[in-house]
């Protein structure tokens, strides 16, 4: 092998093939091959957004990946310490914008349990309601966004289809569809409107069949199953190292879900199924991915059937002020756990507020899973661990 | 021998007719092959695709060249200029040259070379050197990954293609394509009139995978994958360039499967044992059309595997074509030879 891939005569371009550039040299095989030091994104199709990944390749071997992150940052929890508590939702559920209800939850229960504040039961079962039709839609998009990444292209399609239709349902109630800013500190910006009940149960019923066309297209592909299963293999200890949460945890055999350790809305009342992996590769996460669809599914038609008359507000006074002191709510979040810290100094903004994302954490874990990989397999990989780029840089 | 419809007393008239029948053909083959897979797509994908471009968006194809024809033309700065522009141009020649042999009726095709299906094979392995020329001078690394990538690929995929076919032209005697299709017109499997494609099964189905393999088409298009590679050895063209690389792909289509009812599915003829009429005029046309059916058919199926399969990995892709797909030519090969000793 040579040991420059630029031509003797070719002009030095910044990204290009450049002498000095060849970091170290790998012992392939049999041949002593110099690796090739590669920027994937940060506007690569395959990184959902601006991550970018700077990656050694020894030929098609990934000998070292490292992400870098930052490009999207845009300072939230900065701008929330200028906000009144109530305008804080309309921030927090921006940075990831495939679960912007699941989002501003967080905050909401933060501010209500700071003022001991009771939330109408009603207004906490739509909660709940509203959560699993955000986790789905989530689901759908990164179910679809996964595929095509493997070079699938209907279930994109497909998934496209009934997001949709289910962003119709919920845009009838909030009148969003991406950022719903539905969520209000002491309940919901407003009742359900007549007709979503049956609307969102034909729907639940629906997504059933759906579920298992895309298992028949994905879940049972030889191809899909050759490509997935012992790729990117995350063990127990190193996910819970780096703090990974959600569908990548749960792939690795471990239980863990919010809902059910510390629950909130009205979770405690119904049954929450956590489906668990056995080998914590890509395979299993998706798999875990689809099955959480399922279960989300049995909780949207439970709340159907359990959901109370009543009030879904309480009246707030002009300037909500939370007691001086600290407070750090969890919820479980369609990416994994979302964490928010919300210090008061009993003015009526946070004097500081923290968040933990999923996908920040989630992130951390992909030097460790790319290493030694295959070049093709760093897009299997890479989709498979489920993040948002915006979660991650906030 | 049979007679081309296009051999005329004087050499240069019929030279000329010849080469105008070719590139017709080339270039319209391609719209009808863009053209359904449009179509089909969007019906498997629950989509409208293109309906506004003429009546049920049949002439979004031509609109689309017209705007590649309008796009800048950019080379990038270290690229190795003549190369690279030369590249396009060596890709899309194998396919207008395999052309001029394929038989789409009694007497619709261009030259009747004895050694047809030799010839289509071996100028279809010209383009590889096109690609590797594109991937190299665009002196970008995606371009060299998916460029490599290909050349790994085609080269595995292209023995067993060879092989498939070789069963063929040992089951039928003959090298000429011409010949091989008269040798289906009355071919019979223990009495019963079938196409090569019931003794040649196992061969069918090898020739048709090493086909999609060839043409980069999904399943097996890993050198242009557009989330690992971004496009492989596209990556850096643009414009006329890159419609150049999307006309070869789209021809490819149908001349591979022009090859494949030629070798397995009788050709022009609608049945073993159903002749065609006597009156030439009436037995071209109605060959035509028979051909044309079978081509559009197993095209649908390209389009029907790519909307249904993710992609394979280079390795895995290796894997199969060197311990699947190359015994399993052979043992065809083996079968074949028997079957024409006994019988």
């Amino acid at each position: 092998m040579s040991e420059t891939l630029a031509r003797p005569d070719a002009p030095v371009i910044p990204g290009g093939p450049q002498e000095g550039m060849l970091v170290e040299v790998a012992g392939g095989g049999e041949l002593d091959t110099a690796s090739m030091n590669l920027n994937v994104g940060p506007a690569h199709p395959a990184t959902h957004g601006v991550l970018r990944l700077v990656v050694d390749l020894d030929g098609e071997k990934i000998v070292k990946a490292q992400p870098v992150i930052g490009y999207m940052h845009r300072g939230f929890e900065k701008l929330a310490e200028d906000r009144d508590y109530r305008q804080i939702i309309a921030l927090v559920n921006r940075h990831d914008w495939l679960s912007a209800f699941c989002n501003e939850i967080g905050v909401a229960i933060a501010v209500e349990r700071m003022l001991e504040m009771e939330v109408p039961d009603r207004a906490q079962w739509i909660r709940t309601l509203m959560c699993e039709w955000n986790r789905i839609l989530n689901h759908l998009l990164l179910l679809g966004s996964y595929a095509l990444e493997l070079g699938a292209l209907t279930p994109m399609f497909y998934s496209v289809r009934e997001r949709e239709d289910i962003q119709n349902i919920l845009e009838s109630a909030t009148g969003g569809r991406l950022h719903f800013t539905y969520c209000r500190v002491g309940g919901l910006k407003e009742d359900l409107p007549r007709g979503f009940l049956q609307a969102s149960a034909d729907m639940a019923t629906r997504m059933k069949t759906c579920i298992a066309q895309y298992e028949d297209l994905l879940l049972g592909n030889e191809i899909f199953m050759l490509r997935t299963k012992n790729v990117g293999v995350l063990p127990q200890d190193v996910a819970l190292d780096y703090g990974v949460t959600g569908c990548a945890l749960h792939a690795t055999g471990i239980t863990e879900d919010v809902r059910i350790s510390e629950p909130y809305a009205a979770y405690d009342k119904v049954d929450v199924r956590v489906p668990v992996g056995t080998n914590g590769d890509s395979f299993d996460r998706f798999y875990c991915l689809i099955e959480r669809m399922k279960a989300s599914v049995d909780i949207i038609e439970q709340v159907h059937d359990n959901i109370p008359a009543g009030p879904v507000n309480v009246k707030l006074p002009k300037i909500v002020k939370a007691p001086e002191g600290s407070i750090y709510v969890r919820t479980e979040n369609p990416l994994g756990q979302g964490g928010y810290y919300l210090v008061s100094d009993g003015q009526k903004t946070p004097w500081r507020m923290k968040m933990r994302t999923p996908s920040f954490s989630n992130v951390q874990a992909i030097p460790y899973l790319l290493k030694d990989q295959l070049m093709a397999d760093m897009i299997a990989i890479l989709g498979s661990v489920f993040f948002v780029v915006g979660d991650v840089d906030r | 021998m049979a007679e081309s419809i296009f051999a005329l007393d004087s050499f240069w008239l019929s030279l000329i007719l010849k080469l105008v029948a070719v590139v017709a053909f080339f270039l319209v083959a391609p719209l009808i092959a863009g053209y359904q897979e449009h179509k089909v797509m969007a019906f498997m994908q629950n989509r409208l695709g293109p309906m506004e471009a003429g009546p049920f968006g049949a002439l979004q194809l031509v609109a689309d060249g017209i705007k590649f024809i309008q796009k800048e033309d950019i080379i990038p700065a270290a690229a190795d200029k003549r190369v690279f522009s030369a590249a396009p141009g060596v890709v899309l020649i194998p396919t207008l040259i395999m052309i001029a042999v394929l038989p789409l009726s009694p007497g619709g095709f261009a030259e009747d070379l004895d050694v047809g299906i030799f010839f289509a094979l071996a100028v279809s392995s010209v383009g590889v050197v096109g690609v590797m020329m594109a991937a190299w001078a665009s002196a970008s690394k995606y371009s060299l990954i998916g460029g490599i990538r290909e050349a790994a690929q085609l080269i595995a995929y292209e023995i067993p293609l060879f092989i498939a076919a070789a069963a063929v032209v040992m089951q039928a005697g003959t090298m000429s394509l011409v010949g091989i299709v008269n040798a289906q017109a009355d071919f019979t499997a223990f009495g019963i009139p079938v196409p090569y494609a019931v003794p040649q099964a196992i061969g069918l189905v090898i020739f048709g995978i090493a086909a999609l393999a060839e043409l980069n088409r999904p399943p097996f298009d890993m050198p242009i994958a557009d989330s690992e590679v971004i496009a492989g050895h596209m990556t850096e063209y643009s414009g006329l360039r890159f419609a150049f690389f999307l006309l070869t792909e789209f021809g490819g289509m149908v001349v591979y499967s022009a090859l494949m009812v030629v070798l397995f599915l009788g050709g022009w003829n609608i049945w073993p044992g159903v002749p065609l009429p006597d009156n030439a005029i009436l037995a071209n046309l109605i060959g035509f059309g028979v051909s044309m059916v079978k081509i559009l058919g197993l095209v649908f199926v390209m389009t029907w595997l790519r909307s249904t399969y993710p992609r394979l990995r280079e390795d895995q892709l290796q894997r199969f074509a060197w311990t699947v797909m190359i015994p399993l030519a052979i043992l065809q090969l083996i079968v074949t030879a028997i079957g024409k000793v006994i019988a």
